[in-house]
């Protein structure tokens, strides 16, 4: 049994974010880290390669300075880091990356007590839609939002969140499951681990290792490969400040409630 | 099948995925029917709406009111509840067979589960949460105007790949808000999109066009195999949600109710009250487990628009801004005079919350009285 992780390098878009004045993300003034949702997949890997000693493999599309990232995931317990660079997947979409990945996936093959964990999304795109796009590719079948996972065997009981609920889903290994903030806390990666996430491996997939994969051509990855364009990217506008209301607490509100019943917004 | 999603002549019309759940149609699916409808008439197509579920003709003629002109119905027990692979058998054998060139889809847990899958299967590209929409390349222009940082005189919208005039341009936030993009879907259709839901207006319900709407029923093969997922059973949460979308006014509250949690989610909750409005809250009050994921406004929780906007002790991180800046009145309290959601507010009183709602509310009472 292995269990496969998709893991990405993010700017941390909760904190401090600069934008340059041409409207694109001044990234060298972010700090980055591991999406959030994608330690929520991490961890629910751990979890059950506690109980059943499986094999855990994190891969991450992403330039080389990632490596940095899947040493911390394996002090965590991951077993193997798969690293997907090349300059040929550049400027891929969701489409695009979830065919690479799948064709990474492929490459180790997925055998029937396998499962795929994702993040629901990662926190720079907001997109959603790369863990279900790997599912697709690999024939497998998804639950998203994953807020409660059981498994008995091959079957896996999955509390699937909805806006207003949830509901429960039952489902059979070989699966995809992406994975929410409510199912788990990320453990933290321990002294042992980081003593020894360098002698583990790290293996690189360059384009040369994926392109005779059928999934792999210059028609379907890259910027070439990729359905969707940016047609255009700006700064939403700021909207004006408007004015200050002055004095102590009684004044103050005192003051606003008068002008806002001269607007008639109350 | 035949289907190549590169020959995008042979595409043509608008279509809204309509979600419905346990038989009743979501609300999302309106606002898109809405939306659908513009971009149809910018194209001079025909907008088309497509309702999988179990036993729904009686809720799809209502989707004819705003504004579809055919409504492909699928009825079958296999499809009551949702699961992925057979409302992406259904979906993709729609679009396969009919080709529309533009597919809406609410941007919810379903829709964002459904529509990127369809887009792998059917080879083709897919914008999430997108928050607005546009065909027409004056109507593009005019939101960039105001919607954008960007110098629209001098800003350059031709293309030598594709027609800019012809295709779906679909704008999104990303970055958690600190930026927005323009994408579009220029070699492959249908051009998708998944929608956030609360952004796009619903247009007046008009009786006559519910009359009007066409109700096809095509024959379609759906079996349990197909579904390698099983649903056993589908939970509402018991509590009622709040509902920050239909509001007209939100009493929000954040990081400065941290002193005293439940003395500042209780004087929310009197000052909405007091304003016929409801309570909601930032990304950082409801990730400290203070208050329900329900009532989070923001790029991770939910678009709001509402009359008033009320900010309790929230700083305005760009990620919260996101969700409430079209307000159409926004009050800010809070101690830091440098809070960044003074920039947007309407009106900022800088002072403690627990002092000044207080006096809010007690301001409000002696105003109604006075009337």
């Amino acid at each position: 049994m292995k269990i496969f992780v998709t893991v990405k390098q993010v700017p941390d878009t909760t904190g401090k974010v600069a934008v340059n004045p041409d409207g694109t993300l001044n990234r060298a003034s972010m700090q980055t880290i591991t999406n959030p949702d994608d330690l929520n997949a991490v961890e629910a890997a751990l979890e059950l390669k506690d109980k059943l000693g499986c094999k855990v493999i994190a891969l991450s599309m992403a330039p080389f300075s990632a490596e940095v990232m899947l040493r911390e995931l394996i002090a965590m317990g991951v077993d193997e880091g798969v690293l997907i660079s090349g300059r040929e997947f550049g400027g891929s979409d969701t489409f695009a990356t979830s065919q690479i990945i799948a064709a990474a996936i492929d490459t180790y093959g997925v055998d029937s007590d396998d499962i795929i964990f994702c993040g629901r999304q990662a926190i720079d795109g907001d997109t959603a839609q790369v863990g279900p796009q790997i599912a697709e590719k690999l024939h497998l079948p998804q639950v998203t939002y994953a807020g409660e996972i059981e498994k008995d065997g091959d079957t896996l009981r999955i509390r699937r969140m909805l806006e207003d609920g949830y509901m429960t889903v039952k489902v059979r290994t070989p699966c995809l499951i992406t994975c929410i903030k409510e199912l788990n806390t990320p453990r933290y990666m321990t002294v042992r681990g980081i003593e020894e996430c360098f002698d583990k491996p790290i293996r690189i997939m360059d384009y040369q290792a994926l392109k005779d994969h059928p999934l792999i051509d210059a028609t379907t990855i890259g910027l070439k490969g990729s359905p969707t364009n940016i047609f255009k990217s700006f700064a939403p506008p700021l909207k004006g400040a408007g004015m200050m209301v002055e004095g102590g607490p009684k004044e103050s509100a005192g003051k606003l409630v008068s002008m806002l019943a001269a607007r008639h917004m109350i | 099948m035949e289907f190549n999603s590169a020959d995008i002549s042979a595409f043509k019309n608008v279509w809204v995925f309509c979600e419905q759940r346990q038989g009743v149609m979501m609300p999302t699916t309106f606002e898109l029917i809405s939306e659908g409808r513009k971009l149809a008439d910018e194209l001079g197509v025909e907008l088309w709406g497509i309702l999988p579920g179990d036993d729904v003709d009686g809720i799809a003629r209502e989707l004819g009111g705003y504004g579809a002109d055919k409504v492909l119905v699928y009825n079958s027990p296999l499809l009551k509840n949702y699961t992925t692979d057979a409302y992406a058998k259904i979906l993709c054998d729609a679009v396969m067979t009919y080709k529309p060139e533009i597919l809406l889809v609410g941007a919810s847990n379903i829709g964002r589960d459904l529509a990127p899958r369809c887009a792998a299967r059917l080879h083709t590209g897919l914008c999430a949460d997108c928050t607005h929409l546009d065909v027409d390349m004056d109507g593009y222009v005019n939101f960039l105007r105001t919607g954008s940082n960007l110098d629209v005189e001098t800003t350059r919208f031709e293309s030598k790949l594709f027609d800019v005039r012809t295709n779906l341009k679909m704008t999104r936030p990303a970055f958690g808000g600190h930026l927005m993009a323009t994408i579009v879907c220029p070699r492959f259709r249908p051009a998708m999109a998944t929608v956030r839901p609360g952004v796009m207006k619903r247009r007046p319900f008009d009786a006559a066009g519910a009359e009007r709407v066409e109700l096809l029923h095509p024959e379609f093969s759906l079996s349990a195999e197909d579904c390698k997922t099983q649903v056993l059973d589908v939970v509402k949460a018991a509590r009622k949600l709040v509902d920050l979308i239909g509001a007209d006014v939100i009493v929000s509250v954040g990081r400065g109710i941290a002193k005293d949690i439940e003395g500042g989610i209780a004087l929310a909750e009197e000052l909405a009250e007091e304003l016929g409005g409801v309570v909601g809250a930032s990304r950082a009050a409801v990730d400290a487990g203070w208050i329900s994921a329900d009532h989070q406004v923001g790029q991770t929780g939910k678009t709001v628009h509402p009359k008033i906007y009320i900010a309790l002790g929230i700083s305005g991180a760009i990620q919260h801004k996101a969700g409430m800046q079209d307000s159409e009145c926004i009050i800010a309290v809070n101690k830091n005079e440098a809070a960044p959601i003074f920039e947007i507010a309407d009106y900022g009183i800088v002072g403690d919350l627990f002092q000044v709602v207080p006096e809010l509310i007690a301001a409000l009472r002696a105003e109604k009285a006075a009337r």
